[in-house]
């Protein structure tokens, strides 16, 4: 793993009147890393990867994604990066292919590329049998595994998972969190938000947010031994206290 | 009972919470009676006419100047040459040119006959013909005074019955009323019923202890409850702003109206078991429930001079009945045994809706 | 370019996967037309009268044949008592009462005045008015030809009439009238479609998705506009073809002058949808606020109604109001053959609009919050 930065955020804010949803945060992403962004619900994760993705504008503070401001170059950013949202993001009425085509055309992809990239995500997926089935009559646990790999069709230098294994079975995530590795491997960087404490055995590094500041950054044996845990979850009891 | 109530409630925070679309509901009807009392006039009046005067006399001046203090007419301009017509009608500006014929004084004085020509922009049928009607009522008076004819020996007395004063927000009341009645009613039920579809919170709420049937009840009393309240506002304006007479029982009149909102409840529910997301829902009440709603119920065009097949079309849909209803109570005073009929094609309608509505649910959830 | 394109087939597919979407958008509006269009008619016939004959002679007789032979009357029933009509009436089976007196006969033979009373069921007023109209013609007409039969020599003066009808010498309502309705179906069809779009994208989540790619603003908007744009020609096209072979609508302009400005207007009022959709948050609010321009707009528009009738302050309003400039160009061109340098105002008010409010349109859609 190089040292080169592809998120650099410095003392970055994001305030609703008087409630600040994102207070002061820093912090730095590597290249090819898995970075666990974890908190409870209503942490302010959700509101930060907003505006790494530059979806929302922030109050202060600054950041770089993939080497792009992310107030003054949105395009640029939105070009390299991947997004997958909490809320679903494939159309529950188009096929697995016409969603691949849609997402893939509107980043650019011709279509030679956009056909090749269907093919391997039906070797690799074993879709082959749903490949012209509706999005809304597949299970929950494919659909996720699809909506990943729209999210990184483009090959962007950073994919944000915003709770993507939210609802999912066991299983369904063990999988899913191996698609996540796999990427990664290939050059990657994934951003991740999870509330399942359990999840962040897989990251890399990991940062736990509460009340809007990150009270906690490290990789997970820091923590743990920081913080006197044998699990995350007594981290996160700790620090919520 | 309690959980019901529990439901009841959820649902009416649900409505009360979108705002936007709370002020619509409510805005929307004042808006309308407003501007059909104030704004709408289906009578013809001001109407923009031009004239080419041949004859430039002492009468064609006099009778020019009658016309032009006639409230139906509007003396936009005067012509110079035939020509010039065609001009003016491809343009819109004016629904009829009065051509003035060279002597028409001469011929009036002398020869008792001086035809005048009326060039009728006929695209609008039913305007050129009420212009043409009045002009030539204009020009008949005109002829009356100026060579001192008596009228004729036979007297007419008219007298309109219940209108005295031929206001037509008599007739816009009650017809707005069932247009947003309808609107709020069928509509919004059938939207919402077809959006806990699409998000599938529907299966979620089937899946609960609440019977079908409950579930049903508790969507669609918060709507029935707003349009109650809407009703009574419609009411409340067309009785102090537009002065109309309330002349049957409030009690009866309550209680039709609610029976009309059951009966487009229940409409809005079929609607909801065919339509498969809120956009179909939508596009369905739209076509087939508010246009016919408008144009077939007697509100604006009269149902008894339409062809024969849609006459018979107009006796399947509600509002036609209970605009006969409300203005039957309102403006006639009329009770209960009077429009005994129309009341009962709006319970029958709204039973056998009921008994589809029921029996399409029950299919679905087998 | 291409982006546009991507979008433009996504909408495509999405509206057609939509079993219900197709006969909604190609069967209902033709059905609407065609049964709206036999509906929407001023004209008044099937007038039920009752009429209270006090006079029982030769001559009440010959009047109430006449008026029972008349195309709009339909005879109810000939009696003496007021109490019975007046309950007909008020059971909406009569609209009108004729009261012929005593002695009307005999007065009419001597030259006295005869007093004749007409009661109209005035609650549609206009109704009431243009039946009036039409009995008293009848009663006029008659009276004179009795009193020409009398031998009474009369010498009538006044003024002669010559009227002729332009355009439409068959006074065929329907001409007047189903280029109007067409207007409303493609108004409604484009106005809903476009106005509950992006909403619906906001309603189930995709809309982030695609905030985070780096597709631009005028690709997204141009993009979601064009297949609404499309259908909405489709719409005109198979209504004009109705209007045309099924109502003779005759089309004395030119095609491409109506085309161009059908254009114009479906992109303005597509812009309106998408500002709609673009201020709101669920697809329900995106439908009333809709819904609640429809109305005015349409009521506002002259299609129903004459503008001319309307009191100054709403006439100003209706210059604000798209629906009423298609519907006079429609009816302009279509009927009177007028040509662009006629309806020169129409156009640009359209065209000026319609770049506002796609501007406008443009601006609210925030990609960025």
């Amino acid at each position: 793993m190089n040292g080169e930065k592809v998120i650099e955020v410095k003392n970055l804010s994001k305030h609703f009147g008087q409630f600040k949803a994102v207070d002061d945060i820093s912090f730095d992403v590597k290249k090819g890393e898995v970075f666990g962004f974890l908190g409870a619900n209503g942490a302010g994760k959700t509101t930060a990867i907003k505006m790494l993705t530059g979806i929302w504008s922030s109050s202060s503070g600054q950041a770089t994604v993939a080497g792009f401001d992310i107030n003054r170059n949105r395009n640029k950013l939105k070009e390299n990066i991947g997004y997958m949202s909490q809320k679903f993001s494939l159309y529950e009425d188009l096929t697995f292919k016409e969603n691949v085509r849609f997402y893939g055309g509107i980043y650019g992809l011709s279509n030679k590329e956009i056909s090749q990239k269907t093919d391997e995500m039906i070797a690799h997926l074993e879709l082959d049998n749903i490949k012209n089935t509706l999005i809304s009559e597949i299970p929950l646990g494919w659909k996720q595994k699809i909506a990943f790999s729209v999210a990184v069709i483009h090959r962007p230098k950073i994919v944000f998972l915003d709770e993507p294994t939210s609802g999912v079975d066991p299983i369904t995530r063990r999988q899913f969190w191996d698609l996540i590795y796999e990427t990664a491997e290939s050059g990657i960087t994934v951003f991740v938000t999870t509330h399942y404490m359990d999840e962040a055995e897989y990251c890399d590094r990991i940062s736990m947010m509460v009340q809007g500041r990150i009270e906690a950054l490290g990789s997970l044996d820091e923590l743990l031994e920081k913080h006197d845990a044998r699990n995350m979850d007594e981290v996160f009891v700790k620090l919520a206290r | 009972m309690k959980t019901f109530a529990a439901f009841v409630r959820k649902e009416f925070k649900h409505i009360f919470r979108d705002r936007k679309t709370l002020i619509i509901l409510f805005g929307m009807p004042i808006v309308m009676v407003i501007m059909f009392g104030f704004a709408i006039r289906t009578e013809i009046s001001n109407s923009r006419i031009a004239i080419l005067d041949h004859a430039k006399d002492a009468h064609s001046q006099k009778l020019k100047n009658k016309i032009s203090a006639s409230e139906y007419f509007n003396v936009v301009t005067e012509l110079n040459s035939e020509e010039e017509i065609g001009e003016i009608f491809k343009r819109g500006d004016v629904k009829l040119v009065l051509v003035f014929p060279q002597d028409f004084g001469k011929g009036l004085v002398n020869e008792n006959h001086s035809p005048i020509q009326i060039i009728a922009d006929a695209s609008d049928p039913n305007t050129a013909n009420i212009l043409s009607s009045y002009l030539q009522a204009t020009f008949q008076s005109y002829v009356n005074e100026e060579l001192n004819l008596q009228a004729p020996n036979l007297n007419i007395t008219t007298r309109m019955m219940y209108n005295p004063e031929n206001k037509s927000v008599y007739m816009f009341v009650p017809g707005v009323m069932t247009i947003i009645l309808m609107l709020v009613s069928a509509l919004m039920t059938s939207i919402t019923v077809a959006k806990e579809k699409e998000i599938g919170t529907m299966e979620i709420l089937l899946v609960s202890p609440l019977k079908p049937f409950v579930i049903i009840l508790g969507k669609i009393i918060p709507y029935l409850v707003l349009a109650l309240i809407i009703a009574s506002t419609i009411l409340l304006l067309g009785l102090y702003v537009f002065n109309m007479p309330m002349n049957g029982s409030y009690y009866l009149l309550f209680a039709e109206i609610f029976l009309f909102v059951l009966c487009a409840l229940v409409l809005g529910l079929l609607i909801s078991t065919v339509a498969n997301s809120q956009q179909t829902a939508m596009l369905i009440s739209m076509m087939a429930l508010m246009l016919p709603s408008i144009l077939l119920s007697g509100f604006i065009f009269p149902i008894s001079s339409m062809p024969l097949p849609l006459q018979v079309i107009s006796n399947a849909i509600p509002a036609k009945w209970f605009i006969i209803i409300i203005k039957n109570i309102m403006l006639k005073g009329t009770g209960l045994e009077a429009i005994m009929f129309e009341t009962g094609v709006l319970v029958f309608i709204t039973v056998l809706l009921t008994l589809i509505a029921i029996k399409k649910f029950k299919i679905r959830l087998e | 370019m291409r982006k546009i394109l991507i979008i433009v087939q996504k909408e495509f597919k999405q509206i057609f996967r939509n079993k219900m979407m197709r006969p909604i958008l190609f069967i209902m509006p033709v059905m609407q037309l065609v049964v709206l269009s036999y509906s929407a008619d001023f004209t008044v016939t099937n007038i039920n009268i009752y009429i209270e004959d006090h006079d029982h002679s030769s001559m009440s007789q010959s009047l109430t044949q006449k008026i029972a032979m008349s195309e709009y009357f339909n005879l109810i029933q000939v009696g003496n008592s007021y109490e019975e009509a007046y309950e007909m009436v008020e059971k909406n089976r009569v609209d009108v009462i004729l009261t012929i007196p005593e002695n009307f006969s005999k007065n009419m033979h001597s030259g006295r005045v005869t007093e004749i009373s007409i009661f109209a069921d005035a609650i549609n007023g206009t109704k009431a008015g243009i039946s009036l109209n039409y009995l008293q013609n009848i009663i006029a007409k008659f009276s004179l030809e009795e009193i020409e039969k009398t031998g009474i020599q009369m010498q009538i003066p006044g003024i002669e009439t010559n009227k002729r009808d332009w355009y439409n010498p068959d006074l065929n309502y329907k001409f007047f009238m189903v280029p109007g309705i067409l207007v409303l179906l493609v108004t409604i069809i484009a106005l809903f479609l476009s106005g509950m779009n992006i909403v619906r994208e906001k309603e189930i989540g995709t809309i982030e998705q695609l905030n985070v790619t780096p597709i631009r603003k005028y690709q997204f908007i141009v993009g979601k506009l064009l297949p609404f744009l499309i259908i909405g020609m489709v719409e005109f096209t198979i209504g004009l073809i109705i209007a045309l072979f099924w109502f003779q609508v005759p089309f004395e302009g030119n095609f491409f002058l109506i085309y161009g400005f059908t254009i114009l207007y479906l992109i303005l009022i597509l812009g309106m949808g998408m500002f709609i959709s673009t201020i709101t948050s669920s697809q329900q609010q995106a439908l009333f606020l809709a819904w609640f321009f429809m109305v005015i707009f349409i009521l506002m528009s002259g299609l129903f109604t004459p503008i001319e009738s309307m009191p100054i302050w709403a006439q100003k309003f209706t210059l604000f109001n798209p629906i009423r400039y298609y519907v006079e160009v429609i009816r302009l061109v279509m009927l009177k053959g007028s040509g662009i340098s006629n309806i020169l105002m129409h156009v640009s008010v359209v065209a000026g609009s319609a770049i506002l409010i796609n501007i406008l349109a443009m601006i609210s859609y925030k990609k960025t919050a």
